[in-house]
Order: structure tokens, then C-alpha cells, then sequence
């Protein structure tokens, strides 16, 4: 049976992939962010996920605005990285598992979750940084089933949308024969506007008690509509829906075991988080 | 109605329609050769692409809030920046008539 471990949120700004490829960890602007995966480093040494369920945002690589689905499910055998046009290297490839994506494909749509399905699919620098960050230097000792979620062109899934594909996601990974130790990413985020007159926006607040939230009591997080996401997260915080999805899918007790946050990396406010997810049967036979 | 944000457009379908060709050129940067070409000749290129006069004139002034009026979206206006080796730092300083410098700074205080 599959198991779910737990789930990792983090920030995934493109200049963190210049940093990293100029190894900036020690530099004063980069290491308080950096030092914020030490703990995720040894987590995932102890946790050895197998796979990762991926909930990211597509920023112009692999989607343009001719057709832009809301949900995209992989269900590819290898996701490659390619040239987004501003300056970061481009990242290795990343091996797919297309027998857990066509799993999650088929439960999705039978939960009456519309998504497009991507047998081919190019991932960009909000799969291949959390990559990068979680497995620095490293051959990627995973594979990811990578979901994208439209944050880029309104109208957007609301927040309870996406908490509950994330809930159909983590339903489909409980039911599944195949012996796996699955790891939800959610990524992006949190406060942060790039455009306008209002760019450079950042809420420490509202991403405080997001964090507070998001961890046992995510329905609260519902309550708030994209506008007003928008309005308190900036209109590039909205990526918040991909952290929305990814404690969806933590169907067991979960407990928060990591967080850092750190303002700012670029325009934005850098968090990273580690929710630990323990199946609710497990603890009953513990 | 809900209340307009201010200084922030939202991306919504009249963004969408309006600023088509300018975001499709902008997608088209995800190509060196395409960023070269650009570069190369920008007259011939942005023809190529059927950007409104609005659009070519907001190209042509390097301002990124013309762009955002003139329809582009902020992921597809940034790949354009980059061709002239601007980041996000560096639009959201033009944006706000602040320099750089103070931009960061700006960002830093929030962090405290």
C-alpha cells in the first residue's frame, strides 16, 4: 500500500536557481533562506519518499495563454526542463512514475475533477528549484507526478477547489496497491507582487497566519475568495492555491515539524514548511 | 462589485484578449534565437507578431506598466525584461519610480 509521509511547502523564485548555481549558500542575503533545507535535507534522508505529487504553477514553459488548463495531470515518463527566457540554467530531467499518474488521472476524473492530461509535459523553475533545493548537487533520487494548477490567468480555482483536489489526490494515493512512500510538494509563494505600482508588496501577517492555518485548520483558509487573495497575499501570492492542494492531499494526523520564513529573497516572501503526515489507521494499530 | 485593488490588474479574460499578441511575442523569448532576433530587429519582429500600435509603442518605451495596460501579463513581460538583462527587481523598481536600491530596501524593511 502507498503510503502518504508528509508534505513540503516552499517558495520557488527563479533567482534561487541562479544562486544556486553560483553556490551562494554561505552569502548573507541567501543563507537564511539556504539554512531553511538543512532540516528539510535530513528529513527527506530519514522519510526516503519514493515519489513526489508535485502542485506548482506553469509560468509560460509548457503552457501558453492559447490554452491554459486549470488542472494538468503528467503522465509522462520523463519531464524535462528548457530555456523559460530569463537567464536561469536549465535543470536536469526528472523521471516520471506513469503508473501512479494514470492512477491519479483515473480517481480524479471519477471524483469529478475535469483536469487535462499531459503525457508530455515541460516542467519549469516552480518543479525544478524545490527540486533543486530539496536534493542540492544531487542526481534527483525520485521520481515526481507533477500537477499544475493555473495561477497566471483569472478566472482561478478558489482555494477550496484546490484544497479539495488536493483531498481527491491524497484519497487516490491512499487507495493505491502499488508499495510506495509518496511526498506531497506544494510550491510558490507566499506574499508577493512583481507587477504594477503596487510591486514589492508583502504581507508578513497574512502569510504568518496562513502558516498557522494551513497546518489543522486549511477549511478556514477557504473562506477567503481570490480577490481577496489578491488583496492580501499580492497578485503573484496567489500561489498559495499550490500549497492549498499539497495539504490536501495529507489525509492522516498532521503535524508541522519545520518552518522558516524569511523576507525577502527578490520581491518575495520566502517560506519553506515541513508537514509530517501519519496515516490515521497506522496510529490506531501503533 | 468588488473593489478595484489599486495598483494592480488583474489578469482576467479582458487582459487576456487584449494583450494576445504581445504575450504570444513575449512567449516566443523562451528561444535564444528568438531573443536574438528580437535584438537584431525589433520593428521587423514585434510586425511579425501583429502587435497593436498601443503594444509597440508600450514595447518601444521599455515601460512595463504601458505593457500591463497594453495587455501583458507579468510572467511573459519578464522574459522580454530579460532580453535587456532586467529582473524582477529592477521592473518593480521602474514600476514604482523608485531606484533599485531603494526598491530593495523597501523589501528588506518589510522583512523586519
Amino acid at each position: 500500500m502507498a503510503a502518504i509521509i508528509g508534505g513540503i511547502a516552499t517558495t520557488h523564485v527563479p533567482s534561487i536557481g541562479k544562486a544556486i548555481a553560483e553556490r551562494k549558500y554561505q552569502n548573507p542575503y541567501w543563507s537564511p533562506f539556504f539554512k531553511g533545507f538543512d532540516y528539510v535535507h535530513d528529513w527527506l534522508a530519514r522519510e526516503k519518499p519514493d515519489v513526489a505529487v508535485i502542485f506548482y504553477n506553469d509560468h509560460g514553459l509548457n503552457f501558453f495563454l492559447d490554452k491554459l488548463p486549470t488542472f494538468a495531470v503528467g503522465a509522462a515518463k520523463l519531464y524535462r526542463n528548457e530555456d523559460e527566457g530569463w537567464g536561469i540554467p536549465v535543470a536536469s530531467s526528472i523521471a516520471g512514475d506513469p503508473d501512479l499518474s494514470w492512477h491519479l488521472i483515473n480517481a480524479l476524473v471519477a471524483d469529478e475533477f475535469d483536469i487535462t492530461i499531459c503525457q508530455e509535459m515541460l516542467v519549469d523553475h516552480a518543479v525544478t528549484i524545490p527540486m533543486a533545493l530539496m536534493w542540492p548537487g544531487e542526481k534527483w533520487p525520485i521520481r515526481i507526478v507533477p500537477v499544475s494548477i493555473n495561477t497566471v490567468q483569472h478566472p482561478l480555482p478558489s482555494l477550496k477547489r484546490c484544497l479539495n483536489l488536493g483531498r481527491a489526490v491524497g484519497r487516490a494515493i491512499d487507495a493505491y496497491t502499488g508499495n510506495l512512500r509518496v511526498m506531497i510538494v506544494g510550491t510558490g509563494g507566499l506574499s508577493h507582487q512583481l507587477d504594477g505600482t503596487r510591486a514589492g508588496f508583502i504581507n508578513t501577517k497574512f502569510d504568518q497566519f496562513c502558516m498557522d492555518k494551513i497546518v489543522n485548520e486549511p477549511d478556514v483558509l477557504s473562506r477567503f475568495s481570490i480577490h481577496d487573495l489578491v488583496e492580501e497575499a499580492g497578485a503573484q501570492g496567489v500561489e498559495f492555491l499550490n500549497w492549498m492542494a499539497m495539504r490536501g492531499a495529507l489525509t492522516g494526523r498532521v503535524t508541522e515539524v519545520h518552518r522558516n520564513y524569511h523576507v525577502p529573497i527578490s520581491n518575495t516572501a520566502a517560506a519553506t514548511m515541513v508537514l509530517e503526515n501519519r496515516a490515521l489507521a497506522q496510529r490506531e494499530a501503533a | 462589485m468588488q473593489q478595484d485593488i489599486p495598483g494592480t490588474t488583474m489578469f482576467d479574460g479582458a487582459q487576456a484578449q487584449k494583450g494576445f499578441a504581445l504575450n504570444r511575442m513575449c512567449f516566443s523569448f523562451n528561444n535564444a534565437e528568438n531573443r536574438a532576433a528580437f535584438l537584431r530587429d525589433e520593428d521587423a519582429y514585434c510586425r511579425n507578431f501583429g502587435l497593436t500600435d498601443e503594444q509597440r509603442a508600450a514595447v518601444k518605451s521599455r515601460s512595463v506598466l504601458r505593457m500591463i495596460e497594453a495587455g501583458g501579463n507579468i510572467y511573459y513581460l519578464a522574459k522580454l525584461a530579460g532580453i535587456f538583462g532586467l529582473n524582477v527587481q529592477d521592473i518593480g523598481a521602474q514600476q514604482t519610480h523608485m531606484t533599485v536600491e531603494n526598491f530593495k530596501a523597501k523589501l528588506a524593511a518589510a522583512g523586519r
